[in-house]
């Protein structure tokens, strides 16, 4: 039957109406999402009026009565305390951050040999950032010189002492470069060894396990703090006389191993996840235990577990703060340092060179935390919702 | 004051074999080509970093005068940052060979912890900072105040004393970091500071209206601050010792980092002595080191005077007045013993 004819059958299409006016106009937007019920209205008016109290001062102190250049505390000071600024001024002191910033990022590193960490940081950069992205081929030849060879090419090029580069030892390093080198090693060293602790764990070989267990009790019932302490304070005593062990180092085994044990417990926790059955279809496939770790359970396991992944770079991030104990200056530690300067003594300077370090210490968190959620979307294919 | 037990233990652990450890502190240092010197975290005036990152202060001059003594070049110290709670243990465990960190020299310390004071390079006493607007005057007015201090320091023990002594009440705010400290007592949360008054003089710039804090006259204790070394090495004990007294001798000679080259023609026979240009002299040789030993000092940093107007003197944003500090000379404490 030829329906073309029937009266009651459109034949053409309808021409298509403007969107409702609540999703395509401003106030229309305002009204739905702000206005929508009494209970709504008085949060917006409420969250508005919190803004408006804290915001404009905050932009005031921030940036328009902050000082952004100046050689000394007088920049920084009002005429009461001994500088130019007006009685009752009150703003951040950017000049301190301008001052020093060669110092927040390379701590006490010789004025002449800062190109090498540039060139580290760079190195890092363009070996890191093909290796993030998905889309980049040879992936296996860059995870070998981002893991294997650049390392080693870093530690040369920031400790030196060899190929004609001067030695820079060790309690000259610091500020971010710190920050950056404790987290990288604590990361780059706690997967792999978190996994295979993960593994051993759940392994059915009573000394693999005992020890693996053991190991990860112990470490993650200590405080990191303590650690480091014990390392910085009683090592010494133990240790024959004329030996030393270079503090950095001791910060970077106490951080790995730390990192490793937290995480083992997110890894297991992915491994857990996985059904049996999974482990069951690659053995009656005749898969090697590795083979089946490395081809089926370990990626599923691995990708369940992102975040909790992230959570723990980001943690280690932030903990490697607790090293300014044993007397290195890491980011917030250099910071704070200078803080007792008498060039730059007053009393916007601390608050300002906080507000820095914060700043830094979340870009780099929520880059990672950013990547991490990048990575979920991208891995997502099974369990997509 | 566990950490003190601690500190004990260790340092009684550590007396034992620190005879063989540390005898010949000078060789070794001498083998290693620079001091490792022990200093604070950072302390405005006395050791804090410039904008070149270098270590400046008035206990980091002194570390430089020792390396000068030595090496004839003050630029031979390494410096380790030390909290107050791990300082003595980094001089016991031999990891510094010198603690020069406003250490209060106390016969506890001298004894029990195994350390060595005798040179004094700043003389200080704890004191109170007060709101104006409490209307205090008297430190005995302060009954049932709220004190910050910072922990693991005599100024804590100090503090508990002298109210005890005055059957008054307080409740002390407590914090490790000096910083931390300061905050407190900038955001109200007690009502009395109380530390050295060099501190108070580096505290008051960092407040918002110094004009409205005073510091009550009440000085409660005794703070001789100095070089501490390990016991059983006393060549380097009378090295460190004697780098000090040759600051404090140059300046009552009124040899200065300017004149010290002119000084070596004069005629006066204790500064060619001090210098090392008289010819039968051993005074440096004795000591371990070359005769010019206090040329070298103070060639390399000047003398105890423009050591501490340099840091922390008039001209500085402390401020601090020479007081207690001035020559014996001039109505003060610091005197070195004749060197001859």
């Amino acid at each position: 039957m030829d329906t073309k004819n029937l009266a009651y059958v459109r034949t053409e299409m309808l021409a298509p109406a403007p969107a409702p006016l609540s999703t395509s106009t401003v106030s229309g937007w305002v009204r739905a999402n702000l206005l929508a019920t009494p209970k709504d209205t008085a949060l917006t008016i409420i969250a508005i009026a919190l803004l408006l109290w804290t915001v404009p001062g905050m932009l005031q102190w921030l940036f328009f009565d902050a000082v952004w250049s100046g050689a000394d505390r007088s920049a920084c000071t009002t005429i009461a305390q001994g500088g130019v600024q007006p009685d009752g001024w009150k703003g951040a002191c950017w000049a301190f951050i301008g001052d020093r910033f060669q110092q927040f990022m390379f701590g006490r590193y010789p004025l002449d040999e800062r190109w090498r960490p540039i060139l580290v940081a760079i190195l890092f950069v363009a070996l890191l950032a093909p290796l993030l992205i998905p889309k980049v081929p040879r992936k296996g030849l860059n995870a070998l010189l981002f893991f294997v060879v650049f390392p080693v090419v870093a530690f040369f090029l920031l400790h030196g002492g060899a190929f004609g580069l001067d030695e820079v030892e060790t309690p000259l390093w610091g500020g971010l470069m710190v920050t950056l080198v404790l987290s990288f090693v604590g990361i780059a060293v706690s997967l792999p060894v978190g996994i295979l602790l993960a593994l051993g764990r759940r392994s059915h070989m009573p000394v693999i396990r005992t020890l693996c267990v053991g190991f990860i009790e112990i470490i993650r019932g200590v405080p990191l703090i303590s650690v480091l302490f014990m390392a910085n304070v009683m090592l010494p005593l133990f240790l024959p006389t004329g030996w030393t062990i270079d503090n950095f180092l001791r910060a970077l085994v106490g951080v790995a191993i730390f990192a490793s044990a937290y995480m083992a417990e997110v890894i297991r926790g992915g491994l857990q996840a996985i059904p049996k059955g999974q482990s069951e279809g690659a053995d009656s496939l005749g898969l090697s235990y590795w083979q089946k770790m490395r081809l089926i359970i370990l990626p599923q396991a691995i990708k369940l577990v992102i975040p909790g992944i992230v959570n723990t770079f980001i943690g280690l991030f932030k903990d490697t703060s607790l090293v300014s104990i044993i007397g290195m200056f890491d980011l917030l530690g250099i910071v704070r340092l200078n803080f007792t300067d008498t060039t730059w003594i007053t009393p916007v300077t601390p608050i300002t060179g906080l507000i820095f370090a914060g700043f830094i210490f979340w870009l780099f968190c929520f880059g990672m935390s950013r990547y991490s959620t990048f990575m979920e979307r991208h891995l997502d294919t099974a369990q997509k919702r | 004051m566990k950490k003190t037990l601690l500190s004990a233990a260790i340092g009684a652990a550590v007396l034992g074999f620190a005879s063989a450890a540390s005898a010949a502190t000078l060789d070794n240092v001498k083998s290693k080509g620079f001091v490792q010197c022990g200093v604070n975290t950072g302390l405005a005036g006395f050791a804090a970093p410039d904008s070149g990152g270098n270590w400046t202060g008035f206990d980091v001059d002194y570390c430089r005068a020792v390396a000068a003594a030595i090496f004839g070049d003050p630029s031979k110290v390494k410096y380790t940052p030390t909290t107050a709670q791990v300082r003595f243990t980094a001089l016991q465990s031999g990891e510094i060979d010198l603690l020069a960190r406003n250490t209060t020299w106390t016969i506890s310390r001298d004894t029990a912890l195994g350390l060595n004071f005798r040179y004094v390079n700043y003389y200080d006493g704890q004191g109170f900072m007060v709101p104006k607007s409490l209307n205090v005057n008297s430190a005995l007015e302060l009954s049932g105040a709220a004190v910050c201090v910072q922990s693991g320091t005599t100024t804590e023990l100090n503090l508990a004393d002298y109210f005890k002594a005055n059957n008054l009440q307080y409740n002390p705010v407590v914090f490790e970091k000096l910083e931390e400290v300061n905050a407190a007592y900038q955001a109200g949360r007690c009502d009395v500071y109380t530390t050295d008054q060099s501190g108070l003089y580096s505290l008051r710039l960092s407040l918002s209206n110094p004009d409205e804090h005073i510091i009550l006259p009440e000085i409660i204790s005794k703070e001789p601050l100095g070089p501490a070394v390990r016991q059983g090495d006393d060549q380097w004990f009378d090295i460190v010792t004697w780098a000090g007294y040759a600051l404090v001798q140059a300046e009552e000679f009124g040899i200065t980092q300017a004149n010290v080259d002119e000084m070596k023609n004069s005629t006066n026979p204790d500064i060619r002595r001090f210098l090392g240009v008289e010819a039968d002299t051993k005074i440096g040789t004795d000591l371990g080191l070359t005769n010019d030993w206090a040329y070298n000092i103070v060639k390399g940093v000047g003398n105890y005077g423009e050591v501490f107007e340099r840091n922390i003197g008039a001209n500085t944003p402390l401020k601090i007045q020479r007081g207690l500090n001035a020559l014996w000379s001039k109505g003060g404490l610091q005197y070195a013993p004749p060197v001859r």
